[in-house]
């Protein structure tokens, strides 16, 4: 399932391109709409949300797709939080495949599924402790993300895997704040699996 | 030996090579791996501590390495949430997102390991006797799901058991995380839709050990995607039994090359910690 934008001519009060491998944040207020394009195509970016008045309320991956009853990301989908409100809702969505249960990379999970040579290469949870930090947020306050333009699919008797990503350069996602959110995100910068096609690329918001 | 491709096209044909090669290698190994029979009793080990968790109720403790927690569910009604941190540093804690991603599958049974968010194993599955009728997906039950289900306020749920388990181990809110729902099967359909598959026989348990000194909460409520409309979990007995030396083959910690890693990562914070850890 996909949908375009409702937003005839945009007129962002912010315009940025995120460079590949690189973290952002932004505190949306409630009722704007943050739109992430993934410029190049099969570009992982992977989110967090939190309440921006009080961060201990933050995205629940778990809660999330229990109470959508699909173990993926998309249009109409309510994000929801650790209290069971809405933090932002998907309103459109031009790619149609989204993870949540997968959560993101990390320096020290790359060692397990990759091996110990891949200890020193960058990660989003990388990204999201540099980022968080600059909002007082500390490891403790890191829970399962959403991944935007990442495709895990889960077959019925369990098995996981990444698979390459369906994005095209120019899809993009649109979230509506449903409250003030704090928004972190890392534009992944793993190489060793598809979810960014083996290469990371540029995303913008 | 791992070398630097050159090119951006280089490296992604060298990553794409690996990955599918990780991906082959894990599945054969899983294949050919043959897991200890189900035990329906604890097997070996002085018991340190049992206790009875009442249906809607909760239970917190602390394992120090190599000590195992048998979960028994008599009845078969009940479903188990649980969530766990390093004792020594509470931000090192569960990842179901990583336990599902770095053992491909989010199914969990004799053999799998509950990993940190660290790279290392907080518990082992020891022993599953529910033929692998666990969930990583779905989450606590909370007053909507209640609510929902029941149509009734009052009852207890997870969310708020693990609120209070988590402030009678000193934690808060923050240190909460998505967690694992043992008794209970859910599938994801071809769709992506989240299903139900049911609870697993009576006399079900499951054994896990401490692979890093743990601190656990347990939450014994319905599970949320549950469909029986009477709020009625079985009691289960959780027993606290004393270590006993893994044996060289040790199924959990060879059943994979993944797992092979995880270990060595555990295995040297074990060491770097050994004083802290006794």
């Amino acid at each position: 399932m996909s949908a375009v934008s409702s937003l005839e001519r945009p007129s962002p009060r912010l315009d940025q391109r995120v460079p590949a491998r690189t973290s952002w944040s932004v505190v949306l207020r409630q009722g704007e709409i943050l739109r992430i394009v993934d410029l190049e195509g099969q570009q992982s970016v992977d989110t967090l949300l939190y309440n921006a008045d009080d961060p201990s309320e933050r995205y629940c991956a778990q809660r999330t797709v229990r109470r959508q009853g699909k173990a993926y990301i998309g249009e109409g989908s309510i994000l929801v939080s650790t209290e069971n409100r809405p933090l932002a809702t998907v309103i459109a969505d031009t790619c149609g495949a989204h993870d949540t249960p997968a959560g993101a990379c990390s320096c020290e999970s790359n060692t397990v599924r990759f091996g110990q040579q891949t200890r020193f290469m960058h990660a989003c949870r990388e990204n999201f402790l540099f980022e968080g930090a600059k909002h007082g947020l500390a490891k403790r306050d890191l829970v399962s993300n959403i991944n935007f333009f990442m495709n895990v699919p889960i077959l019925p008797d369990g098995t996981m895997a990444i698979a390459d990503g369906v994005s095209a350069p120019g899809d993009y996602v649109e979230l509506r704040a449903d409250m003030d959110v704090l928004v972190l995100v890392s534009n992944c910068p793993q190489v060793n699996n598809p979810c960014n096609g083996f290469g990371p690329r540029r995303s913008a918001w | 030996v791992f070398e630097v491709p050159e090119t951006i096209e280089q490296g992604a044909a060298h990553y794409r090579a690996r990955y599918e090669d990780l991906r082959a290698r894990a599945a054969s190994r899983q294949a050919a791996s043959r897991a200890p029979a189900p035990r329906p009793d604890a097997a070996g080990g002085v018991v340190l501590q049992s206790q009875v968790i009442p249906a809607g109720w909760y239970w917190t403790g602390r394992l120090r390495v190599g000590q195992r927690l048998r979960i028994v569910n008599a009845t078969g009604r009940a479903s188990v949430a649980f969530q766990g941190w390093n004792a020594l540093e509470p931000s090192e804690r569960l990842n179901v997102g990583d336990t599902a991603k770095l053992q491909w599958t989010t199914r969990l049974t004799t053999g799998s390991l509950l990993f940190s968010d660290m790279g290392r194993v907080l518990a082992s599955v020891l022993d599953d006797n529910a033929d692998g009728r666990h969930d990583l997906l779905a989450g606590t039950s909370d007053e909507v799901t209640n609510q929902l289900r029941f149509g009734r306020l009052g009852q207890r749920h997870s969310h708020g058991n693990f609120l209070l388990a988590a402030a009678k181990l000193g934690l808060s809110q923050r240190d909460l995380h998505p967690c694992v729902n043992f008794f209970s099967a859910v599938r994801a359909t071809p769709e992506g839709a989240l299903e139900w598959a049911g609870s697993p026989r009576p006399a079900s348990s499951i054994e896990l050990r401490a692979e890093l000194p743990l601190l656990f909460a347990l939450s014994n409520c319905p599970h949320p995607l549950d469909p029986n409309p009477t709020y009625d979990p079985g009691e289960v007995e959780v027993v606290v039994m004393e270590a006993t030396a893994p044996p060289s083959d040790d199924f959990c910690r060879t059943r994979s090359e993944e797992a092979e890693r995880a270990f060595e990562n555990t295995d040297a914070w074990i060491a770097a910690n050994m004083e802290a850890v006794r």
